[in-house]
């Protein structure tokens, strides 16, 4: 653990260039204190066990490495899924909201918020409120409420307080605007579990510490398969963090690693440089810096910005960022599902449609590649079937 | 203090003089390019006695104002109001009191400091208010505002550590705003007991123009918080009059109202 923080230069808050704590003055004892705390309790042996204890026996970590078989014959490659499907609540959010429930604990807070976009997240931040007896409201824009139905049902069976939130495009980013004005109100017993490595210092890295375990994990388990680390690990990019906790071991390897975003909110792509939610990074913005929409079929990716470790290992090209548009995440949801019997969550699948893309294109015949599956898709089969008539 | 009044940039020297003449200060907030009326009622903001007028410069996610201040944000941009229409607009004003451009650091550094301040004196700007900027990332802008003479002015919250209230205080030009409650603008039914607290716990710091503001919105309000402070902003309330159609002569009124109060104390 200690490894991972000493590379991180606390005095900026920053990734090279970019992060930062661009917050209300109200908020800025709030985030510095949190910076405090996260650092003590992540160079405490006892907090780390605890957090990786209720990982395993609550969440279900380890969580396993499949080889797509049927796959990997048509494609030509290696095809593997690290699978988060498989985790507690379904997604890799639990990782990083049991590490966040544990420092509110530590805190003495005993409110829980956070924004949603797929719900994901929220599900994850209302379990662990259960789990821990915290109160718990979250955010989430009206559309997404319409769209992700099954898991506000999730949220309120699990006592959190769900709030539509109808401003602006009435998705992700208004959901956290609004989670951030909650803030700023209770900031006195309330921490805002932030659910991607996105907002001020110090979420990015925090969030990016929580997710670590996702390679942690996956780069002993590959090796022990390939005998080698993979060429590739892809995942998919929202705020980036299933991404971000997936590249974590492989940062200094050689492996590949690659981020997919949806063509309608491709923030690295298409994104400029900007200062919004409390963070400088790569936004989709107009000839004023007016944050514009982003268009996804995918709820958890609906975002028109990224996270700044993203915006940074773009800059020094370690990471290499694709897009993919909707119709080829409609194709490979049903793709894993009829060639490996697995529904993914609409947002991995823009990773597995990079892979379906390239794989021998881009990815030379025969290469290892290691995807995250970040989701499964029960929350999605309502909106596909929309899509698809059925 | 051993400061000479020459150093003070133009909007807090006037200020200054203000209070120090026994005055009670009043800043009204409006979100500029509401309704195709606003440059009125800026005019008639300024005729019912503001002292300074701040200018909402819209923004997309404007993550430190409640649901009046972004339904006028919100109203503004789909009217196709961008920073260098309200700037012309405000080229062309002369109503003899002080503005002051509030907005989110996005535009500020989307536009890049030289055109930003280019765009500020073009619009006769005297200050600048960036309430997601804070004190760490805000010197380079500071400096080259206030070389400028443009004040940049630096928010003091009830959550502030004294040691860092001591700071603001210093970094600050034009004024110091102290943050009237813990939450986003808007209005309230009553007045929070910290409006008067941050008014003299940063008095005690500071021999700055202290302006507290977010959560008043009546003139007993307004009364009652410049016992402490030298003066009042007022935001949600005079804009939910604009949105709700009261024009130019109600926010008169209204404004007015608040004028006679606090210089009623
Ligand atoms: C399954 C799943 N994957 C990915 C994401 C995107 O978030 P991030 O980029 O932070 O991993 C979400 C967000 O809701 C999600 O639910």
């Amino acid at each position: 653990m200690v490894e991972s923080l000493d590379s991180y230069d606390f005095s900026s808050g920053g990734f090279g260039e970019f992060g930062g704590r661009f917050v209300p003055e109200s908020l800025v004892a709030a985030v510095s204190e949190l910076e405090v705390l996260f650092r003590d309790a992540w160079l405490d042996p006892e907090f780390v066990n605890q957090y990786k204890e209720i990982l395993t026996s609550y969440a279900g970590r380890p969580t396993p490495i499949t080889r797509c078989n049927n796959l990997s014959d048509s494609l030509g490659i290696e095809l593997y899924l690290k699978r988060e499907d498989l985790t507690h609540t379904g997604s890799h959010k639990i990782n990083n909201v049991i590490g966040q429930a544990l420092l509110t604990q530590r805190m003495g807070k005993t409110r829980l918020i956070a924004e949603t976009g797929a719900g994901q997240h929220g599900v994850a931040t209302a379990t662990a409120a259960a789990l821990f007896g915290l109160k718990c409201t979250v955010y989430m824009g009206a559309i997404d409420v319409e769209r992700q139905a099954l898991n506000v049902f999730r949220m309120r069976l699990l006592g959190a307080e769900v709030i539509p939130v109808t401003s602006g495009s009435k998705t992700l980013k208004d959901a956290i605007n609004e989670a951030m004005r909650e803030w700023v109100a209770c900031v006195h017993d309330t921490h805002y579990c932030i659910g991607s490595v996105m907002g001020p210092h110090p979420y990015p890295l925090m969030v990016r510490e929580f997710q670590r375990i996702i390679s942690e994990e996956s780069r002993p388990q590959i090796n022990a398969l390939l005998g080698r680390d993979p060429d590739y690990v892809v995942a998919c990019i929202g705020g980036g963090s299933n991404a971000a906790g997936s590249f974590a071991k492989y940062l200094e390897s050689d492996t590949i690693l690659v981020g997919v975003e949806p063509a309608g909110g491709a923030a690295i792509i298409n994104g400029t440089p900007g200062v919004i939610h409390g963070m400088r990074s790569r936004f989709l913005q107009d000839e004023y810096g007016q944050l514009e929409e982003a268009q996804s079929i995918s709820a958890g990716l609906d975002y028109p910005g990224v996270g700044p470790e993203h915006a940074y290992l773009a800059s020094l090209k370690r990471a290499s960022y694709y897009c993919v548009t909707d119709s080829m995440v409609l194709d490979a949801f049903q793709r894993l599902a009829k060639s490996e019997g697995i529904i993914p969550a609409l947002e991995p699948a823009h990773a597995i449609a990079w892979v379906l893309k390239e794989a021998g294109n881009e990815i030379p015949l025969g290469s290892s590649v290691l995807v995250t599956l970040s989701g499964r898709g029960d929350k999605d089969s309502e909106t596909v079937a929309r899509i698809l008539g059925q | 203090m051993s400061t000479y009044v020459d150093e003070y940039v133009p909007l807090e020297k006037e200020l200054r003089s203000k209070r120090d003449a026994g005055k009670k200060l009043l800043i009204p907030y409006l979100t500029a390019g509401y309704d195709q009326d606003w440059i009125v009622s800026v005019e008639a903001i300024a005729n019912a006695g503001a002292d300074a007028i701040e200018i909402g410069i819209p923004f997309s996610d404007p993550i430190m104002d409640g649901p009046t201040i972004q339904a006028a944000s919100q109203r503004a941009l789909e009217r196709g109001t961008t920073p260098i229409s309200i700037f012309s607009e405000l080229a062309k004003l002369d109503v003899g009191v002080p503005l002051i451009a509030m907005t989110y650091c996005n535009l500020l550094f989307h536009a890049g400091f030289e055109r930003y301040l280019g765009w500020l004196k073009d619009g006769n700007i005297a200050g600048t208010i960036f309430p997601d900027l804070p004190l760490e990332e805000a010197g380079e802008w500071t400096e080259l505002a206030n070389r400028a003479g443009v004040a940049n002015i630096f928010l003091v919250s009830p959550t502030t550590p004294t040691l860092r209230a001591a700071k603001l205080c210093s970094a600050t030009t034009g004024f110091v705003y102290g943050i009237g409650l813990m939450g986003v603008t808007g209005v309230r039914e009553t007045l929070s007991n910290s409006a008067s607290e941050i008014a003299k716990s940063i008095k005690a710091v500071t021999d700055q123009v202290v302006m507290v503001g977010i959560g008043i919105s009546t003139p007993s309000q307004a009364k009652s918080v410049v016992r402490d402070a030298d003066g009042v902003i007022i935001g949600s309330a005079l804009v939910k009059i604009l949105l709700e159609g009261g024009g130019p002569a109600h926010a008169f009124e209204f404004v007015k109202s608040i004028r006679s109060a606090i210089d009623s104390l």
